[in-house]
């Protein structure tokens, strides 16, 4: 048997193997559901990506950010 | 004004909230993976089954503070770019870099091995088994050292120069930012506390066996490595910090006045073991410092400067730009007021930089660039309008950094005393409802050190998410405070559920578990 086809199986068998572990998956995929799904798409997009098309237009805008007289 | 003050705070709460609540983890992920390397060495050297259990028994808890803390750290990085995206562009490379390394090398070399660990036994050999449950260990705390070396980085600022055009930091350095003074402390402070608080976590829990009648001789065990563990973390953790009273003396000054609510400095100046907080003091009043204290005579000195005849500057002293040389006498350093200028004439470089920029003028962009450079180093001073904005929160860094120091002297005493009654003769811990009491309720006491010292580090160098280089108030994105807020609650929400989550299953699991007799199971 292949590296590939052992590795697979090793972490295949491992997962059927699992008594508590299924319960911590299952934590596990609802806590990154909840971050990516949820918390990045509709709470956290990167402000200067998606306010600015390109690097030049963002440095200029934290360039007038942080210039402005306070 | 009022809005942007509003903006900044709620953005550093949640930054607070999301770090702390991250940290509840990652010590115990530290700590305990050392632990269960040294139950699985001993396993392994005397193939004793009964280590086997032990090791298993710990694991388990493992496995469930890893799952439930696994990549809640990602959600700072979401808040960088969202709520801090002047500071993220402002960094440049510089965090992107070590964040990057810690991402690639330190998760996947966890996450691989990891799985070892947990699917290993009986699939790969013992000695390969052993090595990835070190290797784990050896990967926690590579990931903890990159990012250490990132906020090391903002603590201290080196190995870099400011490139205008870019309006970025750009790195010249890379060997200077990973062996900063500043990071070669932390990293070894930190993760040296995460074996504290991970040995007093085994002794507590073990405790709880042992006043159960549960699995006693396991417990036993337990104890023996835990406290070891955790005797030889709190000892370095404590020489460490030594280390880092040294280096916070020199590279942030500030931080360590407020650390000791130390307003006017002297010559051999004494340390406050404890002490209440004048709350009416303030660096330009003549109000006394304390309403009561007990301090050492030059301990101070001592350990900012490792001379005790040595000048120790308070808040007013910095503020004023006022030290004493070695010859006792008054010598003059840059005051805040001075630098709030200096930081206001390299804005002003910025500005002509950028018209001179937009003008097309390179000679103009060139002596522009050459100003920025003169006063560079104090160019966050000039977002600030009063040298009062430039101070901590001074009884918050106090209360912290003592709480940090009196429960960390209280677990170095109770890691001593446990190892010696563990290796008595007539079983006094097995015996002594009242020692084990106190090892279970010193677990939640160890978690109170651990985010006090955060607290000291963080809002003892504040206001500046960059030392000296960019205040919270010019590194926050133009963003509704509202929305800030919003998700600040759902985060209560979130992490609250998950920490109920993973206490309610971590009990769960010690008290299921040591219901059977674990040694017994593995013959």
């Amino acid at each position: 048997m292949n590296v590939f086809k052992r590795i697979i199986r090793f972490y295949v068998e491992g997962f059927r193997s699992m008594t508590l572990g299924k319960t911590l998956w299952a934590l596990i995929l609802i806590k990154l559901f909840i971050m990516f799904a949820i918390l990045k798409l509709f709470f956290f997009p990167n402000f200067l990506s998606s306010n600015f098309d390109n690097n030049d237009d963002r440095a200029q805008h934290v360039r007038s950010e942080l210039s402005r007289p306070r | 004004m009022e809005d942007l003050t509003a903006l900044v705070d709620w953005s550093r709460a949640q930054f607070a909230l999301t770090a702390m609540y991250h940290w509840l983890f990652v010590p115990l992920t530290l700590g305990l993976s050392v632990i269960i390397g040294i139950m699985e060495t001993i396993y392994y050297r005397t193939r004793d089954v009964k280590w086997l259990a032990t090791t298993k028994f710990w694991m388990t808890l493992f496995g469930i503070n890893f799952a439930v803390g696994v990549a809640t750290g990602i959600i700072l990085e979401f808040e960088f770019g969202t709520n801090w995206s002047n500071y993220s562009w402002f960094v440049g490379d510089i965090f992107g870099a070590p964040l990057a390394i810690e991402g690639i090398l330190a998760f996947f070399m966890e996450s691989t091995f990891i799985a070892v660990m947990f699917f290993g036994w009986n699939k790969v050999s013992p000695k390969f088994h052993l090595a990835s449950t070190w290797l784990t260990a050896l990967g926690a705390s590579i990931s903890a050292l990159w990012i250490l070396i990132a906020n090391a980085w903002m603590q201290h600022p080196v190995g870099m120069e400011f490139e205008p055009e870019q309006m970025r930091n750009v790195m010249t350095d890379f060997w200077a930012l990973v062996f900063s003074p500043v990071a070669v402390n932390k990293f070894i402070h930190t993760v040296l506390s995460g074996w504290c608080l991970a040995g007093v976590f085994v002794v507590g829990v073990s405790a709880w066996l042992l006043l159960k009648k549960r699995n006693v001789p396991m417990a036993l065990r337990s104890i023996k490595v835990g406290a070891w563990v955790g005797l030889v973390g709190i000892v370095l953790t404590a020489g460490s910090g030594d280390g880092s009273a040294k280096v916070v003396s020199r590279v942030q000054p500030m931080k360590l006045a407020a650390m000791e609510g130390l307003y006017h400095g002297h010559q051999g100046q004494s340390i406050v073991a404890m002490g209440i907080l004048n709350p009416d003091k303030t660096h330009d009043n003549a109000e006394e410092e304390f309403i009561f204290d007990i301090s050492i005579p030059y301990g101070l000195s001592i350990l900012a400067n490792g001379d005790m005849n040595s000048f120790v500057p308070g808040v007013a002293d910095l503020v004023n730009g006022i030290s004493i040389d070695a010859n006792g006498d008054t010598i003059n350093t840059v005051s805040y007021a001075e630098r709030i200028a200096r930081g206001k004439m390299a804005q002003e470089a910025l500005r002509k930089f950028d018209a001179a920029r937009a003008a097309g003028d390179n000679a103009a962009m060139d002596a522009a660039r050459a100003g920025i450079k003169e006063n560079f180093n104090y160019f966050g001073y000039g977002y600030l309008n009063s040298v009062d904005e430039a101070i901590p929160n001074v009884p918050l860094v106090f209360y912290s950094f003592h709480i940090m120091v009196i429960l960390g002297g209280y677990f170095m005493l109770f890691f001593v005393l446990v190892l010696f009654l563990v290796y008595k003769r007539d079983n006094v811990l097995t015996g002594n409802r009242w020692i084990q009491l106190i090892a279970i309720a010193s677990i939640p006491l160890v978690w109170i050190c651990s985010e006090a010292g955060w607290v000291v580090a963080e809002v003892g160098r504040q206001p500046w998410t960059i030392e000296g280089l960019l205040p919270n108030c010019a590194a926050v994105s133009a963003i509704p405070t509202t929305s800030v807020m919003v998700t600040f609650f759902i985060f209560v929400v979130v992490f609250a559920a998950l920490l109920a989550a993973e206490i309610k299953i971590m009990l769960g699991q010690i008290s299921r578990k040591s219901l059977n007799d674990l040694d017994k199971a593995e013959l």
